[in-house]
């Protein structure tokens, strides 16, 4: 069973769900990425085992609409939760559209992530939390 | 003829130069595309007689035909849709984000459903209208607003080609630089001698040639910095139509709004002597 922050009931015992850590490489044990539309990788992971994918982000580049199409690709995988560091308000519009559960403020390394997601230490945001094309390339973060 | 004035780095004077050389000629439209923020008007003070609404298409989805297939995302090269499959026992839905949207029609012509339609969206206003002898048109993009080409080009559908027509670009070398000046048959590109006039005018350059258009240097403020501008334009056979001095009379006559062709009368010679050079050098 997965309960999150608020002891909500996100996931009954026995059962899994996938969710995805934006990653800056293709291993549970690199770091979070703290861009979630131009992030360089995404992981896709099984929370029972662990089982994991690892996918390069085919947005990374756009000029405009990758968080849009990086949360496109979230919901057409079954994503329930997406786990990184921000979030920007296209893609927070399309998770949401997709009734995906979206955790920002995450850093370390991407099986930690995962644990503290287990454990029921995170809590799903409300908002998004940077604006439009802060996972740039150049801009400050 | 159309004549574009342009420039890699911002604040070199592109609009000093446009409307300088605009009240130094006869016979001129002057177009200010600088649609973001235009700003010819505070100088040339036109009459505005028309304002007219620029729209431009965006897709609207009929849900009752939408069977959330994604064509109309694969097919999006601006990224600006997103399709949420069904899931759930819900419905599959398009989300539309019309800030990134050109109106380009793709989707609305290859849906399978038949399923968008276009609706107009208002981006911004194209004034028309005159100053003196001068017709003038601008276009104003919307606060919020961040697609200028399409008002850009709205702006140029009132072209005169009785008129010799002077075009006022915005800065940079990004899209709405290239639908400024693309039409025109000559750009003039206003720098000035500073490694960071330099450094976007090179990027100008190599625009211009791409767009096989021809074009001539301005150095604006040509008594600072170093000779790095001048060395570059000399190496590749660029012309140097002008320059200007940094001149506290000319500052203070652009703080208040005054062209400097009307407080220093004596530059409408140079301006004159700039356009020969452009006319002969296209014939």
């Amino acid at each position: 069973m997965i309960i999150d922050a608020d002891s909500k009931i996100i996931a009954e015992k026995g059962d899994t769900m996938k969710i995805c850590i934006t990653s800056q490489g293709k291993t549970l044990d690199d770091q979070v990425d703290p861009r979630f539309g131009r992030c360089q990788y995404f992981i896709f992971v099984e929370t029972d085992t662990l089982a994991f994918e690892a996918v390069e982000n085919p947005s990374a580049q756009f000029s405009g609409g990758a968080g849009i199409q990086s949360g496109q690709l979230m919901a057409g995988q079954g994503v329930k939760a997406v786990l990184t560091g921000n979030v920007g308000p296209n893609a927070f519009q399309t998770l949401t559209a997709g009734g995906i559960k979206i955790y920002t403020g995450i850093s370390g390394k991407v099986r930690d992530a995962v644990d503290k997601f287990k454990g029921g230490a995170l809590k799903p945001t409300e908002n998004p939390n940077v604006g439009s094309k802060f996972g740039m390339p150049g801009k400050d973060k | 003829m159309i004549i574009s004035v342009a420039s890699g780095k911002g604040g070199t004077g592109k609009t000093t130069i446009a409307v300088n050389l605009a009240l130094s000629l006869s016979n001129i439209q002057l177009l200010d595309c600088d649609v973001e923020e235009p700003n010819a008007h505070i100088f040339l003070k036109p009459k505005i007689k028309e304002k007219i609404p620029a729209f431009i298409p965006i897709p609207e989805v009929d849900e009752t035909k939408c069977n959330a297939c994604g064509k109309c995302r694969e097919v999006c090269a601006y990224h600006a849709i997103a399709v949420i499959p069904p899931a759930d026992g819900e419905k599959g839905k398009v989300l539309i984000f019309p800030h990134l949207c050109h109106g380009c029609g793709a989707c609305s012509l290859l849906c399978p459903q038949k399923a968008i339609k276009e609706v107009n969206k208002e981006i911004g206003l194209v004034e028309s209208g005159d100053s003196g002898d001068i017709k003038f048109v601008h276009g104003r993009l919307n606060v919020g607003e961040i697609m200028a080409p399409p008002l850009i080009r709205q702006v140029q559908e009132r072209i005169d080609p009785s008129r010799t027509v002077i075009i006022d670009a915005p800065p940079g070398t990004s899209c709405p630089v290239i639908a400024a000046v693309k039409k025109s048959d000559y750009c003039i590109l206003v720098t000035e001698p500073t490694p960071f006039g330099l450094n976007d005018l090179i990027l100008a350059v190599e625009v211009l040639k791409k767009l096989n258009i021809p074009f001539g240097v301005v150095v604006n403020r040509s008594d600072i910095g170093d000779d790095k501008v001048d060395n570059y334009c000399r190496d590749n056979g660029i012309p140097i139509l002008m320059r200007i001095p940094f001149d506290r009379e000319i500052a203070l006559l652009y703080s208040r709004g005054i062209p400097m062709v009307q407080g220093k009368p004596e530059y409408k010679e140079k301006f004159r002597a700039m356009f020969n050079i452009i006319r002969k050098g296209r014939s």
